[in-house]
């Protein structure tokens, strides 16, 4: 239900299964504009099902998906698999996408990412962190309302991934976009992050980061990476899990 | 006698126009034994042709179109999941089914080495009419969509949040490449039919600059290797397909002695 208008996205009550296995159980999400929300969460945890959902790349099979009428999306996805035998070059590239690919804005989009330099080079010969810039460079030309990150900084070494988790706040900002994204380092992400939902099939808890981040354990066990799922679940009061990691309770989300 | 040569050539080069920028998005998308499978029920459509008594061009023609959206289908169904093995049996099973059909029909004077290796110098002035009307659409619609067709061979599901419509696009590229595997037949045979699609596309993808080019230059390298396999067909009686199919292979070969657009490939 989009009761508050000012929802950009929103998504409720979302059931996704593949054959027996449950993806997502009884998601719901909102994004407003200019938000940055942050979905956490361990290796198969539905986290890039979600973004397919919210995408309309993928249907669920119960629960409500609504969009702003006319909203416009800019995605970035995962990875990029392309071709050796295909010949792009990065300004090539930017141009499939099918609104406003122009040549002044294309230069533009990739002067924002900071990567205008390498507009005539071919896709394949760019390291993996000007990969990202340049499919971020795309995802800017749909002039979008929503920015949509499946782990933009993949591939990429720690200094360039504050980096880009920099520029993208920088992006909001500039751009007056809402962003959503997954991300495996939620301690990169924190100071940008509006909202963290730590998903693991099901919404494990959500809110602040900082609100988050104030809880000792938290703060202790954040520092351990492999830990991060746990230390979600720790200061998460809404519901228990029991031996098999299954929650007990039904659990409500405002 | 020349004429013969003449409507050879035309064929030829017919079909290289249209094989240069459909084996590109083929190569690119790696979904080059969609067309061995559409290459190989085409046979299924001679057999039904005969069984039926009609034109049997229009019927190879029509079931290649029917098993590719067949083949679209399948791929909507098994979303995600590899149709390798599926297609594989979908593929040697219809060329067996093919091959019985053809062989316990009355009548039928089959020439199946026709079939399987091509008989380009057996075109006709007739022949030309429908491969000319293929070729005219499939070019108009390479023209008209081609853009999207690229994007999707780079990402499509990025192209797909971008708004193209992307199964709109797959369709169609299915049945384009269903439509020239059926009118590749006669030139190339059902066998070498996917060698007209890759090689002269992946010789052009390793020079070429851009998609664009890389469609223009297949064009070039199928047309010419059209030319100088039927040279050594006319001079030395090869067989005319497998020596275009295989003076494709040659243009690969010299192609990897130049360096490419990119560093170290």
């Amino acid at each position: 239900m989009m009761s508050d208008n000012n929802l950009i996205l929103s998504l409720s009550g979302i059931h996704v299964r593949h054959g027996q296995q449950v993806l997502l159980n009884n998601i719901d999400l909102n994004i407003h504009p200019r938000e940055i929300v942050t979905i956490i969460g361990p290796n198969g945890a539905g986290k890039s099902t979600l973004l397919r959902v919210a995408l309309g790349l993928q249907n669920a099979d119960s629960g409500r998906v609504q969009r702003r009428p006319q909203l416009r999306i800019g995605y970035m996805p995962q990875k990029l698999d392309l071709n050796p035998l295909m010949p792009v070059s990065v300004a090539r590239f930017l141009q499939m996408a099918r609104r406003s690919s122009s040549g002044a804005n294309i230069t533009e989009a990739l002067a924002l990412t900071g990567v205008k330099h390498l507009a005539a080079q071919p896709m394949q010969d760019i390291s993996g962190g000007e990969t990202q810039r340049v499919l971020l460079s795309r995802a800017l030309l749909a002039n979008p309302q929503l920015l949509v990150l499946d782990e933009p900084a993949q591939g990429v070494d720690i200094t360039g991934q504050t980096e880009l988790y920099e520029l993208i706040g920088t992006l909001r900002d500039k751009l007056n976009c809402a962003v959503l994204m997954v991300s495996h380092d939620l301690h990169l992400v924190m100071e940008k992050t509006d909202t963290v939902i730590c998903l693991n099939k099901h919404v494990c808890c959500h809110g602040h980061p900082e609100q988050v981040s104030n809880d000792p354990a938290y703060l202790q066990l954040f520092g351990r990476r492999y830990a991060e799922a746990v230390a979600l679940y720790h200061h998460d009061h809404d519901h228990r899990h029991n031996m098999h990691g299954e929650v007990e309770c039904s659990h409500n989300h405002d | 006698m020349i004429d013969v040569l003449v409507y050879a050539a035309i064929a030829g080069l017919l079909l290289a126009l249209i094989c240069g920028p459909l084996g590109a998005l083929v190569t690119w998308q790696g979904i080059a034994f969609f067309g061995d499978t559409l290459a190989h029920s085409a046979l299924l459509g001679l057999a039904i042709g005969f069984l039926l008594q009609v034109n049997l061009d229009l019927a190879v023609l029509i079931t290649s179109l029917a098993i590719a959206g067949v083949l679209f289908l399948l791929q909507l169904w098994r979303k995600g999941s590899s149709l390798d093995s599926l297609l594989g049996i979908l593929s040697h099973s219809s060329l067996a089914l093919g091959l019985v059909c053809l062989s316990q029909l009355e009548g039928a004077r089959v020439d199946l080495s026709a079939f399987l290796f091509g008989d380009l110098l057996a075109v006709m002035q007739e022949d030309l009419y429908l491969l000319l009307g293929v070729d005219a659409v499939i070019l108009l619609l390479l023209w008209r969509f081609w853009g999207g067709l690229v994007a999707i061979a780079a990402h499509a599901e990025l192209a797909a949040v971008e708004g193209h419509p992307v199964a709109m696009l797959r369709l169609m590229m299915m049945l384009m490449i269903a439509a020239t595997v059926a009118v590749a037949m006669k030139v190339v045979g059902v066998l070498l039919i996917t060698a007209m699609l890759i090689i002269p596309a992946s010789t052009a993808g390793r020079l070429a600059r851009s998609p664009e080019q890389s469609a223009l230059l297949a064009m070039l390298c199928g047309g010419a290797a059209v030319l100088m396999g039927l040279g050594s067909a006319w001079y030395w009686d090869t067989p005319a397909g497998p020596s275009i199919v295989l003076c494709a292979t040659l243009f690969y070969l010299l192609s990897q002695l130049r360096p490419g657009f990119r560093q170290g490939y």
